[in-house]
């Protein structure tokens, strides 16, 4: 079995909604879509309050190179073009939709087969239909797989590893919809014109292999590879290395080792654009914690406010500490519960108070197991030490800029020093130099 | 020979060479320095706060020994005896130059602003700003983790224990600007600074409409232009729903600290004579 | 309100292992020597580690209470270690006075003088140690007379012997001991003289492959410590077994070397560390004053670490292929 081979952690999984089958969620009475739903600039609002608008409408365009449009998952009137305040509690600009009732979100728009779509179409039909990476990079897909001149990609690898403990929303949707994933992966194939792909998987998802074994059974140009359980996996830099052995250049990104990886759901989404003509506008979500009573994965139309899939998972827990959108590794804390889901949100972590706190940090004893798990080959004591200092030069010497930000250095200290906020601080201030 | 003569003879032959080699060492490779940057240093605070817009206060003192005149150029670490000197020594004349400190341009405290959640992670404000909102719903207002106290290379900043708020301490503030880039929210503002006559600020930085505004903090600006209207010199605007005042234009008469509703208009003279209320 | 929610940047969960179970796992590897250490030397053993240990945890308490006015940090059991390794390179019958100045120094100069747990340069054990063996070298190198040696030398000259260490022995000897005449097997179980927790060479590797299985320390400082001694010696012309089971070389190799503070951070760094200390120590038995050097290697190595950290820093993920795509656009 595969893996990357610098450092890593092996956290408890707790994979508690493995078995769970994805449940659609309704639409939301009132759906408010967030313009900045991926990397890069906010898209552009197209409708004007009072406009009325059809489910997988586009309703604010791309603002830029880096950037996606938004599709409404609803039909309904546009109210409002407001700030609403996003799961961080910062103000960001939102079309806000008032659902007219009895509408059918999801409806096959035409039908169509990757022989019919030349790779010209599949790039633009996938940046029309506002596909960014659901993994949670939530980088505009059509940027990847625009490949730059002089590049050449030579391997698709699809990620399906969800090293992140709790989140199965991968996990599920490689059960649950393997030909979406396959057919998606064939057509960024096309696009990028690529001979070869490999799907990567843990060891842990079992029923996730069988079915994408099944799945790729008659097309020898896509393999699943199965690897090691260990975080971060599915980290873009570390997966490529554990599939195909090639290793991304220090600062460079996966096309420079010939590489273009995509997330299963990003891969099913394009499918979904392409051969049935769907925008993205709804993605699963992992509503878990250890508390959580009806913990779940759910089909969930963007604009949902956070709120109700907590309630759809048997609500907020007596003790809760923290809700966080992601997963407990690189998810983000969240302030605000009623803030919009987002193209970027794979899911809803619920932790209880007991887990929520952090240790006192004590004095670092030097026992380099920060070193020794980091995947990056960097020195979080040293960098944290440096941040602590305001040396950034010294940091930016030392490598920080390198930083994935997986946590395993903060995770793995037994002083419970917060290595990995010191190295978001020297990262932010050597931008600044 | 004896021994004590023997030693005499060499340490003094390795001396002198020494001796030599220093001196012609010392002659090939000096650098000629106008003595007068040196002079000019000695005046200088030497915190190489980078008030004057040069990388430091050596690099001031190259600039005003070379400078055909002192226009522009102002150490805000000297008073004006001091740039006095300066100017006696380069053979200039001194350029009148603004006095300016910081005022911030935030009211929190414990009591204005409720904490809607608690932050647990390192004490600085950049990391703080850069993750979320804030431990209260304000999204403009201070974070208090004293990025702008570690900032300050004269240590006029400082949070005082029980307090979330940094004060500023006038008498030690020369206006660098260090904390003003140090601020991830942008609440501090060097203002002109005339021993004679009051700074009067707006203590809040709140962008948000008025309604809003007021349920985030109790003394929040809601930009309703009452102290624009009571103001006799023009000196204040109202942009985004957030009052400012041009500390150019004010003359620190204090007419607009009384009928402020929210009482978000601060002054260095006096306390604040209006109570906090609650809502 | 204690239903706020509680921000904070990621990770949000943590390893259960934390400073104190770390250091409590290092005191339980310790038992089985420390069991040794009371079979062969009776209770001077026991009397001489209770001081050890009282003197090391007071003068950690006296420093952090009145001098740095700091929470004694008791549970974290850094102090604990201390003690117990401090009394396991000290004889058995060492007056008590000795063995608490040597407690004094090993926390106060060699811990607590640096800023505490974390910021020392050299392992305070060995500070102490060495401290009371430049103080005292005569009180330092007398050993109990009955304790039955594993040197089975049937000479007259057996009696002379009887209160020494297997490498006096050896050193006294000139080297050219038969080494046929030491019984191995009475040798690793506990059969010889010397400090209280080096003469069981079993019970400190049971206490290594604890410290392994738990994965509290990695094998790369012991494995290459011991295989550079081993090495040495026998290019110097010694008996490898012999140089590893006597003397200190084995809990130098498990507990001392190890030492996470004063060791190197990559396990680069370490395989330098470890075959260094190997080294040195081989240098010393064979061609220095003493006839042990474990400590005196360990310590000198220490000062190296700094350096030795400066000069194996990991790889950056990438930098190799990095420079690679440089010099490709370069041409």
């Amino acid at each position: 079995m595969k893996t990357f081979h610098k450092g890593g952690i092996h956290p408890n999984p707790d994979k508690l909604t493995a078995d769970m089958h994805t449940m659609p969620v309704a639409a939301p009475a009132v759906c408010r879509l967030m313009l900045s739903q991926a990397i890069g600039a906010p898209a552009k609002p197209v409708v004007k309050p009072g406009e009325s608008v059809t489910a997988g409408q586009m309703v604010a365009e791309a603002g830029g190179f880096v950037s996606a449009p938004v599709h409404t998952p609803v039909s309904g009137t546009v109210k409002k073009i407001e700030p609403v305040r996003n799961p961080q509690g910062l103000w960001q600009d939102a079309i806000i939709i008032e659902t007219a009732p009895g509408e059918n979100p999801e409806e096959q728009r035409q039908s169509r087969t990757i022989d019919e779509v030349s790779p010209k179409e599949i790039i633009d039909i996938v940046g029309r239909a506002g596909i960014v990476g659901l993994g949670g990079a939530t980088f505009p897909t059509r940027v990847k797989l625009s490949v730059p001149s002089g590049k050449k990609a030579e391997v698709i690898v699809i990620n399906g590893a969800e090293c992140e403990p709790y989140l199965t929303c991968d996990d599920r949707l490689m059960q649950e919809n393997p030909k979406a994933i396959v057919d998606g992966t064939r057509l960024i194939m096309k696009a990028t014109d690529c001979q070869r792909a490999v799907i990567g998987i843990e060891e842990n998802k079992t029923l996730a292999i069988e079915a994408m074994r099944k799945a790729v059974r008659d097309i020898p140009s896509i393999t699943v590879e199965v690897l090691v359980k260990k975080y971060p996996q599915g980290s873009e830099k570390q997966l490529i290395e554990a599939t195909t052995g090639r290793v991304v250049p220090a600062g460079g990104l996966p096309i420079d080792a010939g590489a273009i990886v995509d997330n299963v759901a990003t891969a099913a989404a394009v499918a979904d654009a392409v051969l049935r003509g769907l925008p993205l506008t709804a993605r699963i979500v992992t509503v878990t914690g250890p508390a959580v009573s009806k913990p779940g994965n759910f089909l969930v139309p963007l604009g949902t406010p956070v709120s109700t899939l907590i309630e759809l998972a048997g609500g907020l827990p007596e003790d809760t500490g923290k809700v966080i959108g992601g997963g407990p590794m690189m998810g983000r804390a969240m302030c605000d519960l009623e803030a919009p889901t987002t193209k970027g949100l794979s899911g809803v972590l619920i932790l209880p108070r007991g887990m929520s706190m952090r240790a006192e940090a004590g004095p670092c004893i030097r026992c380099a197991r920060c070193v020794s798990v980091c995947p990056m080959g960097l020195e979080p004591y040293l960098l944290m030490t440096l941040g602590e200092l305001g040396r950034w030069e010294e940091a930016k010497a030392r490598g920080a800029a390198n930083c994935l930000e997986c946590g395993c250095c903060s995770y793995t200290c037994p002083a419970s020093r917060p290595l990995l906020d010191y190295i978001r601080l020297d990262k932010m201030e050597i931008r600044k130099l | 020979m004896p021994p004590i003569l023997t030693s005499l003879i060499v340490l003094g032959v390795i001396g002198l060479v020494a001796g030599v080699l220093l001196y012609v060492a010392a002659k090939k490779f000096h650098v000629y320095e106008d003595p007068r940057i040196g002079e000019v240093e000695e005046l200088l605070p030497g915190a190489n706060c980078g008030g004057c817009g040069l990388t430091g206060c050596h690099a001031f003192a190259v600039q005003a020994a070379t400078a055909d005149t002192l226009e522009g150029l102002n150490c805000t670490g000297v008073d004006e005896a001091g740039m006095g000197r300066i100017a006696e020594i380069v053979g200039l004349k001194a350029a009148p130059a603004r006095k300016r400190k910081a005022v911030i341009k935030c009211s929190l405290s414990c009591d204005v602003r409720d904490p809607r959640n608690v932050y647990d992670g390192i004490r600085s404000c950049a990391v703080e700003a850069s993750l979320y909102q804030g431990e209260s719903d304000c999204v403009y207002g201070c974070l208090g983790c004293g990025d702008c106290v570690r900032a300050c290379p004269f240590d006029a900043m400082s949070i005082k224990p029980g307090d979330s708020l940094p004060t500023v301490d006038l008498s030690k503030c020369v206006g660098c600007g260090k904390c003003v880039a140090a601020c991830p929210r942008h609440l501090v503002e060097l203002y002109d600074y005339d021993p004679a006559r009051p700074m009067v600020w707006v203590a809040c930085s709140n962008r948000d409409r008025g309604p809003i505004a007021m349920k985030e903090c109790t003394v929040a600006c809601i930009g309703c232009g009452i102290c624009k209207k009571k103001c006799t010199h023009d000196a204040i605007t109202i942009t985004s729903f957030l009052a400012h005042i041009d500390s150019s234009k004010c003359v620190g008469c204090g007419e607009c600290i009384e009928p402020c509703p929210r009482h978000s208009i601060a002054t260095n003279q006096r306390k604040r004579t209006a109570t906090v209320q609650a809502d | 309100m204690d239903n706020k929610l509680i921000v904070s940047l990621s990770p949000h969960i943590h390893t259960a292992d934390t400073t104190s179970r770390t250091m409590w796992h290092v005191v339980i590897a310790l038992i089985p020597a420390f069991i040794m250490a009371v079979v062969t030397f009776g209770l001077p053993a026991l009397w001489v580690t209770l001081i050890s240990l009282g003197t090391c945890l007071l003068t950690e308490w006296v420093i952090n209470r009145f001098m740095l006015h700091r929470p004694f940090t008791l549970s974290n059991g850094s102090a604990f270690i201390t003690g117990l390794l401090l009394a396991f390179n000290l004889p058995s019958i060492l007056p008590w006075w000795m063995v608490i100045i040597g407690g004094v120094v090993a926390i106060g100069i060699g811990k607590m003088s640096f800023g505490g747990l974390g910021c020392n340069i050299w392992n305070p054990a060995l500070v102490g140690r060495v401290f009371l063996l430049l103080s005292f070298p005569a009180a330092m190198t007398t050993w109990p007379t009955d304790v039955p040696s594993a040197f089975s030398a049937a000479d007259a000259s057996a009696d002379a012997w009887s209160g020494a260490t297997m490498l006096h022995q050896l050193k006294w000897a000139g080297h050219t001991v038969d080494v046929s005449e030491v019984n191995f097997l009475d040798m690793t179980i506990g059969h010889m003289n010397g400090s209280l927790g080096e003469v069981g060479g079993i019970a400190i590797l049971i206490g290594l492959a604890y410290l392994l299985i738990m994965r509290v320390v990695t094998w790369h400082i012991p494995v290459s410590m011991l295989a550079s001694a081993a090495l040495f010696s026998w290019i110097f012309g010694g008996n490898p077994l012999l140089d590893i089971f006597a003397g200190g070389m084995l809990l130098g190799a498990a507990f001392m070397a190890t030492d996470y503070v004063t060791s190197p951070m990559t396990h680069k760094g370490q395989l330098i560390y470890g075959a260094m200390i190997g080294l040195i120590t081989m240098i010393i038995r064979r061609f220095g004053a003493y006839p042990e050097g474990v400590s005196f290697a360990i310590l000198l190595m220490n000062s190296f670490t700094p350096l030795i950290n400066i000069y194996c820093r990991p790889s950056v993920f990438g930098a190799r292929e990095r420079k690679a795509m440089e010099r490709r656009a370069a041409q």
